[in-house]
């Protein structure tokens, strides 16, 4: 066993984890972290991932030695004071998911679109999101919930 | 699909790379993006006894010209490649091949000496460094090796990296303003691996084509660079009936073709032939 | 207060938007063991030996069982009132007992304390079997597949009217051979199940359950041996259903029964390659079928055989699949003559089961490719040949003379032919097919499909719920049905909300508990708006007069002189104005005066017969012709659901299923080798729709005609996105590249496509 130090959304976890153990992982069993998914840990799918150092990372493809001391931000994260941020607040005016399991996924990939701040097209932006894949909402009000928030629509969330 | 236990090894130069693949033998395997070798590993089809985390090399990341070379850090993450900061043809070519890799996050972590070093039959960077004769650069622990892309691809997944040595640069020829470069692949999803894919690179002067290096990947079990198609494009203006030709050339002389379910080997004879044509065109219409 | 009809967000959402749900995966109990499961690496053969000992003595590793451990534990049976008899034969074991029929059947089981270690576990049991020669093709002559039953367990026939004399007169004799192939619904979320003996209550706990907990209550405690009152499930949050999760498989008695044996909780979780391997499959059948028609395209009658690959057992389904097939393959048409004849088939694959849309996906891409060939022999605009056979409006109520499983078909109401004219209006249809006509006439190979289907939902036999309103005024709604995603908690608290006059936003739901509630039909075949809808509608109707007949004495009114509005109840047609008291205070004053701590009020909605609404895809598709690859540019659904509880979630439903459909159409398909080793283990394998392979889905809900069989006047909307699909894009292809009688399999996969256009140059 290896002791590591995960910082998830600005909380450091000290943990001990195997060198084989999955990011997600150890998210989910050593830090109780339980927001970020599991789909096919062969990383197609895209349920797990999540932002290390900001950066969109499939969880089940990165081991947590890896991330030892790494800024990790999950769906956990994204709330500020208890009520929805901007892209939550998208998905549920839109109504851009329906099971929730591939959620956290798109919301942290969405999350990093908005973040760069960059101009995105509607061709890029589908090609972004078809990073992850959803077997419910055929994808259409994921990509309108996004591209609110990008055009500034919807800026931030209701109160809890 | 946990993968078996291993021993992790940290390293921070390609001396000390080299050093610990040197003592763990064949049990040894780099770890770099990681984007191939744990799937396998998940599924449980690799179980290395020690990886060897290369990802800490400070200097494992670069892409630079120097004179006429360009050379390649193997840690250089796929996701530089769509702004590669390069003057020139192969610095329009790059954002086109790496947007066929895979999805966003995986080439934000994949890296194009992984993608190499992994050599799968369909890698749009082992089917560039084939067309483009790359010649990789090998640490060990005498020192340094340097192998011919003609040499490296061994099979699928299969390369001339012998045990105890790892790809530490990649140096392609940084191609001249005379030089158009092209990409075309087919899959059936966005960011599936290619079932055909090609690079197509030729020298145009006063109109005609000087020089041409026409690859396919994906058809075989490793990249191709086709004669064929190189015979008929030499010496003749661009056009759609040439390029047409010359991936008919191509297609007709390849050997081996891959078959699985996706596309047995007369469809792939189909997409070379499609692929060709396709880079061809490519490469005309960027310029 | 009208909520009805709105298309309000969602109660589900804020747990799953905030990471804060409680997935199979997510939930934990102290000191529990993980189960991993040591499956069949071949397709057919005779388990010599199974070697466990050196799992067994790994760290970590509780035990390990195989099929001798679990001989007293009988085969999982088939769902009541789902089984031809022949097929009780085949039925799985939950270890495979001496010989394994497919890869991926469970022969034995770790259970350790680790995940990994459990898996490092069943690495190392070793299971020496000798091969034997599988079955793998559907189409096969018949013959032995285990001692004493055949490779066709069962035969059936079904059907009405003068079949052969229909034929004998015909003008026309139209017949094709189409084929679906094997995919199935892949929710996003593998299997898992977690269960825990509870020592103080006496009784197993099933926690991760979904779809149908109070069924699989009853089945499960059969299998385990325990009384009704000694198991309980419990359902969290499930990430996605689509007919395939929630059903009993090996891998859920296994985990009950191990909580039980040891005393001890037991967590299980699927991985994704187990996955795709061991939940059931479905879709694939052939059909060979044959039209007679007048000159005119009328189709005088039908005759269908088919041939349905149930894979290697018999599961919870049985024969839903290929009964539902026979049900539903005369669609919207009237059809005066019709036979079907299903052969059910075992095969050395995978077992199947229902996959949304069961036997509507497949027999609309049958039926629909039947008229684009009757049309191209008869010379007739598709369209037309539609338009001439569709029931009229004027003929509704439309009864089929035949049933199925007992349940009577008639088709309640709805203007067909009115609802596909406002489809080829709102999408354009007349300008898409004259771009699509100019642009083949320039060379391109481009087409639109337009198909018609009809769907079938809400089905009963019951649904209860019992509306429970504290002094407080909050209300609980106990229900029997399940959440897969869909929305149902939503739907349920509108329904309430409308009848009592509250907030919707409010309400709790409750779904999945079979502690909470004694009876339950779960979350399948598109029956959760229109049944949970009624009986919600009766119960908290019950409540509803109890708070008006207190509000009428404390008001002085009279109860049928009263309304509630925004929570408030006071003279109806004057809200604000007059006496008035909360719902609350009601509340409180009724409780004060019945006892107890709630109004309770339980109801039952009860109901023999199906709604069916009508619905019309549209597929506008290219062809590269170098490559054979397919472009989907525009897709659409008209449907008409009679009533909309929640119009956002019908498009959601009707999205989310055509993207499935899609999948299926061009791109999903489990194949296997010809000695059946499946070919598609992994999600590169398996190829799912990403947001890039489709367009943005365009919708038209209708609320034409409401539902006659219930007083919400409600319709099913889960399956009507995917139903079509199939048919939808097979049909511009064949317009695409100019023949459609060439397709006739799908997905129509790059392979197949390339094939077709080499046969047709």
């Amino acid at each position: 066993m290896t002791r590591i130090t995960l910082n998830v959304n600005g909380t450091d976890h000290a943990v001990e984890v195997e060198p084989r153990h999955s990011l997600v992982d150890a998210l989910r069993e050593q830090c109780g972290q339980t927001g970020s998914h599991i789909g096919c840990e062969h990383g197609v799918c895209g349920a797990c991932t999540i932002l290390v150092d900001d950066e969109p990372v499939r969880g089940c493809l990165m081991f947590a030695v890896q991330a030892d001391g790494k800024k990790i931000r999950t769906i956990e994260g994204l709330a500020e004071n208890g009520a929805f941020n901007a892209l939550q607040q998208a998905f549920h005016e839109h109504h851009a998911l329906q099971c929730g399991f591939c959620t956290p996924g798109m919301l942290m990939l969405a999350t990093w679109i908005v973040e760069r701040g960059a101009p995105v097209s509607d061709d890029e932006l589908r090609d972004i999101m078809a990073s992850n894949l959803c077997r419910c909402t055929g994808y259409r009000n994921i990509l309108r919930a996004v591209r609110a928030v990008l055009d500034g629509t919807i800026t931030r969330g209701a109160g809890a | 699909m946990k993968p078996a236990s291993f021993k992790y090894v940290l390293v921070e130069t390609w001396d000390a790379a080299a050093a610990a693949l040197a003592e763990h033998g064949d049990d040894a395997v780099i770890l770099a993006g990681g984007q191939s070798l744990v799937p396998v590993m998940n599924f449980r089809l690799a179980q290395p006894a020690v990886l060897v985390d290369v990802n800490p090399i400070t200097d494992g990341a670069y892409l630079r010209v120097e004179g006429d070379v360009l050379r390649v850090g193997a840690l250089t993450r796929h996701v530089r490649f769509e702004a590669p900061g390069i003057d020139g043809p192969l610095g329009r070519l790059f954002p086109r091949v790496a947007h066929h890799i895979a999805h966003l996050p995986i080439r934000m972590r994949g890296t194009f000496g992984g993608s190499l070093a992994h050599a799968d039959p369909a890698s749009e960077w082992c089917a560039l460094a084939r067309t483009l004769d790359a010649v990789m650069v090998v640490q060990n622990a005498k020192g340094e090796r340097r192998i011919d892309a003609a040499d490296y691809f061994r099979a699928a997944l299969t390369t001339d990296l012998a045990e105890g040595e790892v790809l530490r640069e990649i140096e392609l020829p940084a191609l001249g303003p005379d030089w158009r470069c092209g990409f075309a692949e087919f899959n059936r999803r966005a960011g599936d691996f290619a079932i055909v894919q090609s690079v197509a690179a030729i020298e145009v002067r006063d109109g005609r084509i000087a020089d041409a290096r026409i690859g396919v990947g994906g058809a075989t079990e490793t990249p191709q660079r086709s004669a064929a198609a190189k015979a008929v494009l030499a010496g003749g203006a661009p056009s759609a009936t040439l390029f047409a030709e010359a991936g008919a050339a191509a297609a007709d002389a390849m050997d081996d073709l891959l078959a699985d379910q996706q596309a047995g080997a007369d469809m792939r004879r189909d997409l070379v032939r499609a692929m060709v044509m396709r880079a061809l065109e490519d490469a005309v219409a960027a310029g | 207060m009208t909520v009805i009809g709105k298309s309000v967000t969602r109660l589900e959402d804020r747990a799953l938007l905030t990471g804060t749900g409680r997935f199979a995966g997510d939930q934990n109990f102290e000191g529990q063991l993980y189960m991993r499961v040591v499956r069949s690496t071949v397709a057919h053969g005779c388990i010599v030996s199974i070697d466990t000992r050196a799992a067994a003595e790994m760290p970590g590793v509780f035990a390990v069982w195989t099929c001798a451990d679990v001989a007293d534990v009988p085969a999982i049976n088939l769902r009541p009132g789902s089984a031809l008899q022949d097929l009780e034969r085949c039925r799985q074991p939950i270890l495979a007992q001496g010989v394994v029929r497919y890869v991926g059947e469970p022969v034995a089981v770790v259970f350790a304390d680790d995940p990994y270690r459990a898996e490092d576990a069943a690495e190392l049991v070793w299971a020496e079997i000798e091969d034997l020669p599988p079955v793998v093709g559907l189409m096969d002559t018949p013959g032995e597949f285990s001692p004493g039953v055949s490779t066709e367990p069962s035969v059936f026939e079904t059907g009405y009217g003068d079949v052969d004399a229909a034929f004998a007169s015909a003008a026309h004799i139209i017949e094709c051979e189409l084929t679906v192939g094997r995919h199935t619904g892949v929710p996003l979320e593998t299997r898992g199940a977690l269960s825990i003996w509870n020592e103080a209550k006496g009784q197993l706990e099933f926690h991760a359950a979904a779809k149908v907990p109070h069924n699989n209550r009853i089945a499960l405690a059969t299998l385990l041996g325990l009384e009704l009152d000694q198991l309980h499930l419990f359902e969290g949050h499930v990430g996605g259903g689509f007919g395939v999760r929630g059903e009993i498989y090996p891998d859920e008695v296994l985990v009950n029964l191990a909580a039980l044996r040891f005393r001890r909780p037991v967590k299980w979780i699927e991985d994704r390659m187990e996955h795709l391997i061991s939940a059931n499959h479905s879709r694939e059948q052939t059909h060979r079928i044959r039209a007679a028609t007048d000159a005119d395209g009328l189709i005088l009658a039908i005759d269908d055989e088919f041939w349905f690959n149930q894979g290697a057992y018999a599961r919870t389904h049985g024969a839903t699949v290929p009964s539902v097939t026979a049900a539903m393959l005369p669609g919207p048409y009237k059809l005066p003559a019709y036979r079907s004849t299903g052969h059910i088939r075992l095969t050395n694959v995978t077992p199947a089961g229902t996959y949304r849309g069961p036997g509507r996906y497949e027999t609309t891409f049958v039926r629909e490719m039947l008229i684009e060939r009757i049309a191209a022999e008869l010379g007739l605009d598709p369209l037309e040949v539609r338009r001439t056979n569709l029931i009229a409006a004027d003929e509704m109520p439309y009864d089929r003379p035949f049933s199925v499983g007992g349940s009577p078909i008639q088709y309640d109401s709805g203007d067909y032919p009115g609802a596909l004219a406002s489809a080829l209006d709102q999408f354009g249809y007349d300008a898409l097919q004259a771009e699509m006509a100019a642009r083949r006439a320039a060379g391109e190979l481009a087409g639109v499909g337009l198909i018609c289907f009809v769907e079938r939902g809400g089905d009963g036999p019951f649904d209860d719920v019992r509306v429970e309103m504290a002094a407080d005024g909050s209300v609980e709604v106990v229900t029997g049905v399940a959440s897969v995603g869909q929305g149902a908690e939503t739907v349920v608290a509108q329904v309430c909300a409308e009848t009592l006059g509250i907030d919707y936003s409010g309400i709790v739901v409750t779904h999945g508990q079979t502690d909470r509630i004694a009876r339950g039909q779960g979350a399948r075949a598109s029956r959760v708006t229109v049944m949970t809808g009624n009986a919600t509608h009766m119960a908290a109707s019950g409540v509803r007069t109890i708070l008006l007949e207190t509000a009428a004495g404390l008001l002085q009114s009279p109860a049928e002189t009263l309304d509630i509005v925004d929570g408030v109840i006071g003279l109806a047609g004057s809200p604000g104005d007059g006496p008035s008291l909360t719902v609350a205070e009601a509340a409180a004053e009724a409780i004060c005066a019945r006892g107890g701590t709630h109004l309770a009020v339980e109801e039952t909605f009860e109901i023999d017969r199906a709604t069916y609404s009508f619905g019309v895809h549209l597929a506008a598709v290219s062809v590269d012709p170098m490559t054979a690859g397919v472009t989907v540019e525009r897709y659409a659904i008209a449907y008409d659901i009679g009533r909309a509880v929640n119009p956002m979630l019908v498009e959601g439903q009707l999205v989310g299923g055509a993207v499935q459909g899609i999948g299926g159409a061009l791109l999903e398909e489990f194949l296997y080798d010809e000695a059946g080793q499946p070919l598609s283990v992994t999600f590169a394998d398996y190829l799912m729709p990403t947001a890039a392979e489709v367009p943005d889905i365009e919708c038209l809900v209708l609320e034409g005609d409401r539902s006659t069989t219930n007083p919400l006047g409600l319709k099913s909307g889960g399956d009507a996105g995917v139903t079509g699909a199939g048919a939808a894009i097979a049909a511009a292809i064949g317009a695409a590249i100019g023949k459609p009688e060439t397709v006739t399999r799908l997905p129509v996969s790059p392979r197949r496509l390339r094939d077709i256009l080499k046969a047709k140059s």
